[in-house]
């Protein structure tokens, strides 16, 4: 009955690493093609590590739960496993959103990896995942058809 | 936890002395109208009955009304059958970028046909401009359709001047009046029309019937063919319990129109008053002057509509939005973005209705979780009032 399931209800209504981090390492800013929203994810790194990521999203009850997912999913991982983490995962992580919210873990996604684009830029480092990767490119996210 | 419906403009619950009308139409006074027996005539008596009532709420003859399945099916039927009727003559539509979705899909079938349709735009009050249309009429146009109330910001168009401009040019002059029915005065022979849509569902009647005004004289071609019901004019065994609903609804409407006005407005006013003084960044969709009663539109800056809906609906508050994540297509209200609403500021929308059932108490229950709902988005947001969107 209800629009989203339990797990991605909880993220959204008490959503984790909500905020901004004083000296962030990192930030990343992606807006959504799809519906105009948008999120900001900033981290901060150790060594190799990320030890802290919070964000803020101007965005639905999905885009909110997917930030709180995703950031809570990167944090203890090292740059490298964070570059891994797909939308699937957070979609799965979530235990699934509506077809049509497909678009607001991408937003996540593209945050996470634009805040680590950012430190890496920052830092003068090289990771083979980020090899020609565009941050304001429009990912090319299927929301799943709607038909009218 | 208290329940709090504020979206009579969504649908209405059905009244209980309308329910109760209706329950025996079910039952034991089940005949079908058509029948020539006296369970038949019985039934038949009943859909005349409202027939009547309904006329009366806005001043028709009862041969003039012609039950549907509600306001969707009437404005297709007046669009589809106008267009039909009057094909030899031309083949050009004039209505607003602001109409229903049951009118502009109409409008955009028919421009597959080769129909041409003009969309009409609105001032940033929420109005048409009487000028546009008549410099948009051409030897062509065969129609036009303007709603009377819009049902997102609830402006109520000037339609007596419209219908006066579609007579002066020998043109058609149908409006969807589903919104304005039961929330203002509304007499057909005033406003000069000669289509009229209608719905039950938003005036405490059932859902599934509604009706379609046809002036005595005008013509237009049938959209359900089949039976002769209806003066053999809309086919279809009658939706007898729906349609004694929503006479009984009419009639209750009629009765109590001045007091649900002011109830209505009384309550929407404190809402309105309550949240502009209380909640910072957030702003009035259209004017106040010349609005649906129950109709408050809201944008609240710097958060989406779809967070602040569910959030409410925690705590029991139902409410709609225009926002893009709400809506499947994800596309921002095309009522708003008409009215020249930026993008992000239709984001941030609630439309609020309050109803005959609304109380001071339920207002101020919304008021008081509306407060921290909308700080507590805000503190979530990404863009605020120093940096921005
Ligand atoms: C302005 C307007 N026209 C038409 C309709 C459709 O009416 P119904 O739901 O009875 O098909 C609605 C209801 O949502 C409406 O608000
Ligand atoms: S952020 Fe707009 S639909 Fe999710």
């Amino acid at each position: 009955m209800a629009l989203y399931n339990d797990i991605v209800m909880d993220h959204f209504l008490n959503p984790k690493n909500v905020g901004e981090l004083e000296n962030p390492d990192g930030t990343g800013v992606y807006g959504s093609p799809v519906c105009g929203d948008m999120m900001q994810i900033q981290i901060k790194v150790d060594g190799e590590k990320i030890t802290d990521a919070k964000f803020k999203t101007f965005g639905c009850g999905s885009a909110i739960a997917s930030s709180s997912m995703a950031t809570s999913m990167i944090i203890g991982k090292t740059i490298e496993e964070a570059l891994e983490v797909t939308n699937k995962e957070i979609i799965d992580n979530l235990g699934g959103l509506p077809p049509v919210k497909v678009h607001c873990s991408v937003l996540a996604d593209k945050a996470i990896k634009n805040a680590i684009y950012d430190y890496a830029q920052k830092n003068g480092k090289h990771y083979a995942a980020l090899e020609g990767y565009d941050p304001n490119a429009d990912e090319d996210d299927d929301h799943g058809d709607i038909e009218e | 936890m208290r329940n709090v419906y504020l979206d009579y403009s969504a649908t209405t619950p059905v009244k209980e002395e309308v329910l109760k009308e209706m329950i025996p139409y079910f039952t034991e006074k089940f005949g079908n109208p058509s029948s020539l027996y006296d369970k038949g005539l019985e039934s038949k008596d009943a859909v005349t009955h409202a027939r009547e009532q309904v006329a009366a709420l806005i001043n028709a003859k009862p041969a003039e009304i012609y039950f549907t399945a509600g306001g969707t099916e009437s404005d297709n039927w007046a669009v589809f059958g106008a267009c039909e009727k009057l094909k030899s003559k031309g083949n050009h539509i004039i209505t607003t970028k602001i109409e229903h979705h049951a009118m502009l899909h109409s409008c955009a079938f028919l421009e597959k046909q080769g129909y041409e349709v003009t969309y009409l735009d609105i001032d940033k009050d929420g109005f048409i401009d009487l000028k546009q249309l008549e410099d948009a009429i051409t030897d062509k146009t065969i129609l036009i359709s303007v709603m009377l109330v819009n049902n997102e910001i609830g402006t109520i168009q000037p339609i007596k001047e419209v219908a006066a401009i579609a007579k002066k040019h020998g043109i058609l002059i149908h409006t969807d009046a589903v919104q304005g029915l039961g929330n203002l005065p509304i007499d057909v022979k005033d406003l000069g029309v000669d289509l009229m849509s209608v719905s039950s569902h938003k005036i405490y009647g059932p859902k599934g019937s509604g009706a379609l005004y046809i002036r005595k004289g005008v013509s237009i071609s049938n959209y359900l063919h089949g039976g002769a019901q209806e003066n053999r004019r809309r086919a279809g065994t009658e939706n007898l319990a729906g349609i004694v609903g929503f006479g009984k609804a009419a009639e209750i409407a009629k009765n109590n129109l001045e007091n649900h006005i002011k109830h209505c407005s009384e309550l929407r006013n404190y809402l309105k008053d309550r949240i502009i003084a209380e909640i910072p960044d957030t702003y009035v969709n259209g004017t106040m002057e010349k609005r649906h009663p129950g109709n408050l539109n809201i944008t609240f800056k710097y958060i989406e509509g779809e967070s602040i809906l569910l959030l409410l609906n925690q705590f029991g508050i139902s409410v709609s939005t225009g926002s893009a994540c709400s809506s499947t297509s994800l596309e921002p209200s095309h009522v708003l973005s008409a009215l020249g609403v930026p993008v992000e500021m239709i984001h941030g929308t609630v439309r609020f209705t309050v109803g005959d059932f609304t109380t001071k108490e339920d207002i101020d229950y919304v008021v008081d979780n509306l407060k921290t709902i909308v700080a507590k988005l805000r503190e979530i947001s990404s863009v605020n009032s120093t940096k921005g969107w």
